[in-house]
């Protein structure tokens, strides 16, 4: 019998059409478009002014403030210019545009590929060497992987968490990384249980990436404290508290963070980067992206430098099909739409996923019968179309009340609605606009 | 059998007359004192509860107005000069002249204007799709087209136009409560000066992004250019991140700025039409 989280979940079908398909490094494209916010937290502070040459791997915005991550030049080049251009999420921002020339790395980065395994370096270390190099968490939510690192003072940890889940349909550019770099994974796992001063990690896989369970399992024999769990499948297993209580049984409370179950939780891509800074001395300036589609004539994992265009990503899959009716940045449940495909890759681009037109458009809403299946499929036990409708009448403190803020916003509410209710969106509407108003109380 | 009913009415009265006395006391007690000019001065108020005054309702407002000394920024904007002249005649206090104002939708982002570069098929509502997404043109200030601000006006002031798909505000009905401004997300919603036959001059565009960008993602976009600011007589005009900005209580209607702003931007309603001059004589003498 796999774990599993106990409350509420769902099953889409996986349609993971690219989990055969090999890691495919793409060149350093033509130009790169590096946002200075690809972080929660403050944006980073251009260090670089128009004209000037940069090499791969040469910070080019500095982190400002504790909550923010460095941003380093992905390729080698001249900055043609700061300025601002629309990103993913269909605003403007500040962003380094690099002409590419050539492929120069900063002379410290070992670009050779031999597995380091020995760690020498001491926790405090570790934690500076990982905020140097920029690192964020690689699953989605890009927050400053240093600052997770950090066990806060008074709170103890004794369990790391890897997140090979990858819950997500269509995605798979975590379970390639599993059986790509096995070892350079867990070598960053076993660099991250340093940084946290704990003694044993766990490597969470669900049973649907057999391959990967299979080859980690094997694998982690050589690394001492590293166990591989592999769990049932079941949407969103890969949620940080549902990962926690699947593995471990532990609750996070309402409002809490993993530490205080004494839990940390790093996806996978984290830990390979986690591993390149450390031993490679190599900043986070590629990423794996998986880019896939029921038409796309050839979906696949592709590794390029951040800041590439998604156009690009996506001739690289073969073009955009014709019957294309949208582009999704992330994953099909908790990814976004884009506006237009001329952004750049950011540092949380997990996958670039083109859905036909007939399958892409969302029905017509209905009245909500309260059925209850957005009740029963919550994995954090919310009752999300009372929290949906408190939001959409802006009745804030009653939406507080029902702890709107332990969404965290994967979809399967709307997924399961038989009215085709669009609860996620005003949920998330709620959720920020709650937030706000509580950070408001407390600067007060 | 009639000694249980005598009983029966003894004892009732006796109950009745003792809660009466308690009553009586408690009452004297917890007696609430208020102004008896609230309830008369919420009587002369429209009685909508929009918020337009900034209080949470009608009575709020009655209760201010009683308390206050005087009527300094003070207003009804839904009763305007009539209601607040019946309030100070109540109050025996001097009611000040209060210009009357509008709301003016300041985008002119229409199909035919601003491409769609997207399609939008979230919930209908202006706040979600903000912050969802910049927009389904290319221009992320602009009028997001969900109706939020017709579904928070409480006087029939509003609708949505489906072709030019932008909210529309009918001036006669407008009581300029602020409703709508709230509600948009994106401030795109101003109140300005009633002028006299409604007529209107104002920059019908929010984009703060330079020139180019601007004017590629919306025909009619504010590029920023100055030349509004440079030929204005009063100073009406000011630029501020490259958006012109016309202070209805400065503007004469000189119609200057609209003949000189290369991307027709700002709008002129109300006016007659210019070239209908030459064709009056020709009326009459067919007359």
């Amino acid at each position: 019998m796999f774990k599993t989280f106990p409350k509420g979940g769902i099953h889409p079908p996986e349609n993971k059409l690219t989990a055969g398909k090999p890691i495919v490094v793409l060149p350093a494209p033509l130009q790169v478009t590096v946002p200075v916010s690809q972080h929660i937290g403050a944006p980073a502070t251009p260090m670089v002014e128009k004209g000037a040459a940069v090499k791969a791997g040469q910070v080019i915005a500095q982190a400002k403030g504790f909550v923010s991550a460095n941003i380093h030049s992905p390729v080698s080049g001249k900055v043609s210019k700061i300025d601002t251009v629309v990103d993913t999420t269909g605003y403007k921002q500040t962003a380094i545009v690099i002409d590419v020339e050539g492929d120069e790395w900063v002379e410290t980065i070992d670009r050779s590929k031999t597995l380091v395994r020995d760690v020498t370096m001491t926790r405090e270390q570790i934690i500076e060497r990982c905020q140097q190099c920029g690192l964020v968490g690689m699953g989605g939510a890009t927050f400053p992987t240093h600052i997770k690192m950090t066990v806060p003072a008074g709170k103890k940890c004794d369990l790391l968490i890897i997140n090979g889940v990858e819950c997500e349909p269509y995605l798979t550019s975590d379970h390639r990384l599993m059986l790509e770099k096995g070892a350079e994974v867990l070598t960053g796992a076993s660099i991250i249980m340093r940084a946290l001063g704990v003694d044993s990690a766990v490597v969470g896989i669900e049973a649907n990436k057999p391959d990967a369970i299979a080859h980690l399992t094997e694998l982690a024999k050589g690394f001492k404290g590293v166990t591989v769990q592999s769990l049932k499948v079941k949407y969103p297993q890969g949620g940080e508290k549902q990962l926690i209580k699947a593995c471990t049984g532990r609750e996070v409370p309402s409002g809490g963070l993993p530490v205080d179950v004494g839990v940390v939780v790093q996806n996978v891509g984290t830990a390979l980067a986690v591993y390149e800074a450390v031993q490679k001395n190599k900043p986070l300036m590629e990423r794996v992206v998986t880019v896939t589609g029921r038409s796309v004539k050839n979906p696949g994992n592709f590794q390029v430098r951040i800041g590439t265009p998604v156009t690009a990503l996506i001739e690289a899959a073969g073009g955009l099909p014709d019957d294309t009716g949208k582009v999704i940045n992330g994953g099909p449940m908790m990814g976004k739409a884009l506006a237009i495909t001329d952004v750049p890759v950011t540092k949380g681009t997990s996958g670039i996923i083109m859905f036909p037109a007939e399958s892409s458009k969302r029905a017509e809403v209905l009245p909500c019968i309260r059925c209850g299946k957005c009740s029963s499929a919550c994995a954090m036990g919310l009752e999300p179309w009372l929290i949906s409708v408190v939001s959409e009448k802006a009745m804030w403190d009653k939406a507080e009340q029902e702890k709107i803020t332990d969404c965290m916003e994967c979809g399967a509410c709307a997924y399961t609605c038989p009215a085709k209710r669009p609860l996620l969106d005003y949920i998330r509407l709620g959720k920020s606009t709650v937030i706000r108003m509580a950070r408001e109380r407390i600067s007060k | 059998m009639s000694s249980i009913v005598l009983l029966t009415i003894i004892m009732l009265s006796a109950l009745g007359l003792l809660s009466a006395v308690i009553l009586y006391f408690v009452a004297q007690k917890f007696k609430v004192v208020e102004d008896p000019r609230i309830d008369i001065v919420t009587e002369v108020l429209p009685g909508v509860n929009c918020g337009g005054c900034g209080y949470t309702g009608c009575r709020a407002f009655a209760e201010a107005l009683v308390k206050s000394t005087s009527f300094e920024g003070l207003n009804c904007p839904v009763g305007g000069a009539d209601t607040m002249g019946k309030a100070a005649a109540i109050l025996g206090r001097q009611a000040l002249a209060v210009e009357p104002k509008v709301a003016v939708v300041r985008c002119n982002g229409s199909p035919a204007n601003a491409a769609r570069t997207s399609f939008y098929d979230g919930a209908v509502n202006c706040r979600v799709a903000h912050s969802l997404y910049g927009g389904t043109t290319g221009c992320q200030y602009g009028c997001l087209g969900c109706g939020d601000c017709v579904v928070a006006c409480k006087f029939d002031a509003m609708y949505m136009d489906p072709v030019t798909e932008l909210p529309v505000i009918l001036d006669d009905k407008c009581v300029a409560c602020g409703a709508c401004v709230k509600a948009c997300p994106r401030n795109i919603i101003e109140l300005r000066k009633r002028n006299k036959k409604d007529r209107k001059i104002f920059v019908s565009c929010v984009n703060k992004d330079k020139g180019g960008p601007a004017r590629k993602a919306c025909k009619v976009a504010c590029i920023g250019c100055g030349k509004c600011v440079k030929v204005c007589p009063y100073d009406a005009i000011t630029m501020v991140d490259k958006l012109a900005f016309i202070d209805s209580y400065k503007c004469k209607l000189c119609r200057k700025c609209v003949t000189e702003c290369p991307t027709a931007a700002i709008l002129e309603i109300g006016f007659p039409i210019k070239e209908a001059k030459p064709a009056e004589p020709a009326e009459a003498e067919t007359n």
